[in-house]
């Protein structure tokens, strides 16, 4: 079998020598602390020597990734001004939070609002439920809504937080900078 | 010669008020800004900044700390022996202002000596007054009447027995070695900066506090200006400890320069030691209370009677 006395039962690759470190206490317990105390200074001091890595939030920003999913956005086609939407109600129907109210309305041959039969006469998004799933956008088959980069959401009131057609279709304030390709 | 205040010399009464009114409101002055230059060389040490938002560079913070403490309601627990409650905080704050006297800033000239009083008995007061603010610490836990105050005071006392002795035998090695220029002494600078550690309820000795299992330790049931003076109350012992190292340890006043530099070479070299302080604390994690104990009876204590029993081998011979 083995040759260590205190496991005879067992096979030899069984028994493992396990490296362990010096006993703690007594005089050179004492000397190796002082040593290691210094070495812990070292690695605390080159902390100060690196530098902070806080980003001052309010002034500073972290970039954004282009596929970031903050507060919508809904579109209109840039050559007839027409908006994309045409009031399908598939995003409210895919939306997990049920935070979307689209009412739709026909559209009037002599003063067309979208581009297709129907358009929305009522959209809403509810900012207090919505949890930037961008289930909406998958949904819509016109990409008439996509997700924008705005995170900065945060208002007074929760009646502030329904965000209306207008709104939405509001060229939005850039207030977050994006990553640049590669970053 | 080493720092210490003559005993055969004495000056008139309104020159001990000026200086003291001096002496009371530089050092005032300066712990307000050691609570938030911790905070911001803690921050440091921690790759972040620290309070920048009040003020420039975050210096007005301990105002506006002070005005949220004072203006804080006066609560006091139903169970608190109210009058030694009220104590606690004074003793504590008393005791450290008290000990501040006897760092001197400079060498006697034109018959003022830069410092706040000259007691005949010289360090000894130091040791009195640092032992007195335990009892400071000891009733204010006591008299909280809260379990998590009551077991911060009594690692507090634990805590005296077990360096105190340590820390006037380091002591003791520099003041027989008067006359030479102490370098020799750094077993005892370290045994001296190790009890000081414990003597200020500084990391890594912060067992009295030890906010991560005792809530706050003493100061647990204080809130509103009595928890400012408890937290004031350590930055001056900080300053006091860092004064008694300075002179003794670090030649006091002693610097290059004119005359006229000697407060500020005192002023720099205990912000050098205070600036320690908080690298340590930034560093050490808090000892076990057993730990502790080992630490100050097992090392420091033989340590520091080796230190004493060499030096006066020493001093004898040469």
């Amino acid at each position: 079998m083995n040759g260590d006395k205190r496991f005879p039962y067992l096979p030899d690759e069984h028994v493992v020598e396990v490296e362990r470190g010096p006993q703690p206490g007594g005089p050179k317990g004492a000397y190796r602390a002082f040593g290691e105390t210094l070495r812990g200074l070292k690695t605390t001091f080159a902390r100060i020597v690196e530098g902070p890595v806080t980003i001052q939030y309010p002034e500073q920003k972290t970039p954004v990734y282009p596929r970031f999913r903050g507060r919508h956005k809904l579109h209109r086609f840039e050559d007839t001004g027409l908006e994309k939407c045409v009031g399908c109600s598939l995003c409210a129907a895919a939306c997990p939070a049920d935070c979307i109210r689209v009412v739709a309305a026909e559209n009037d041959p002599a003063n067309r609002v979208s581009a297709g039969e129907r358009y929305a006469a009522v959209y809403e998004i509810n900012m207090t439920r919505c949890i930037f799933c961008g289930y909406c956008e998958v949904a819509c088959p016109f990409d008439a809504i996509t997700m924008g980069h705005d995170y900065e959401l945060a208002d007074y009131n929760r009646e502030d937080l329904i965000f209306t057609k207008e709104m939405l279709m509001a060229e939005p304030v850039e207030r977050t900078p994006l990553r640049r390709e590669g970053e | 010669m080493i720092p210490i205040a003559d005993p055969n010399f004495a000056e008139a009464s309104w020159i001990l008020v000026v200086k003291s009114i001096v002496i009371f409101g530089v050092v005032m002055g300066i712990v307000p800004l050691l609570t938030v230059a911790e905070r911001k060389i803690l921050g440091r040490f921690q790759n972040r900044y620290g309070p920048n938002r009040v003020g420039p560079f975050g210096l007005l913070q301990p105002l506006a700390d002070a005005v949220k403490l004072i203006s804080k309601e006066a609560y006091r627990p139903q169970n608190a022996v109210g009058i030694l409650w009220t104590l606690g905080p004074v003793l504590v704050i008393f005791s450290g202002l008290a000990a501040l006297a006897i760092i001197p800033f400079g060498d006697v000239k034109d018959g003022v000596g830069f410092y706040g009083i000259d007691v005949p008995i010289g360090i000894l007061y130091f040791f009195a007054f640092g032992s007195f603010a335990f009892y400071g610490l000891l009733l204010g836990g006591w008299a909280s009447g809260s379990k998590y105050s009551f077991l911060g005071s009594m690692r507090s006392a634990a805590q005296l027995i077990s360096y105190e002795i340590s820390m006037g035998l380091a002591l003791l090695g520099t003041i027989m070695m008067a006359g030479s220029l102490s370098l020799t002494q750094i077993v005892g600078f370290i045994v001296f900066m190790v009890a000081g550690f414990a003597e200020a309820n500084r990391a890594p000795f912060d067992l009295p506090e030890a906010d991560a299992e005792l809530v706050a330790g003493y100061q647990t049931e204080y809130g509103g200006m009595r928890y400012g003076s408890f937290a004031m109350a350590e930055y001056v012992e900080m300053f006091v400890i860092s004064g008694i190292a300075a002179t003794f340890f670090l030649g006091g006043w002693h610097g290059p320069g004119p005359g006229w530099l000697d407060p500020i070479w005192v002023l720099v070299k205990i912000l050098a030691i205070v600036f320690f302080y908080m690298w340590i604390r930034a560093t050490l994690p808090r000892l076990r209370y057993d730990q502790l104990m080992s630490l100050g009876w097992k090392i420091l204590l033989p340590l520091a009677t080796l230190n004493v029993m060499v030096t006066a081998v020493l001093v004898t011979v040469t």
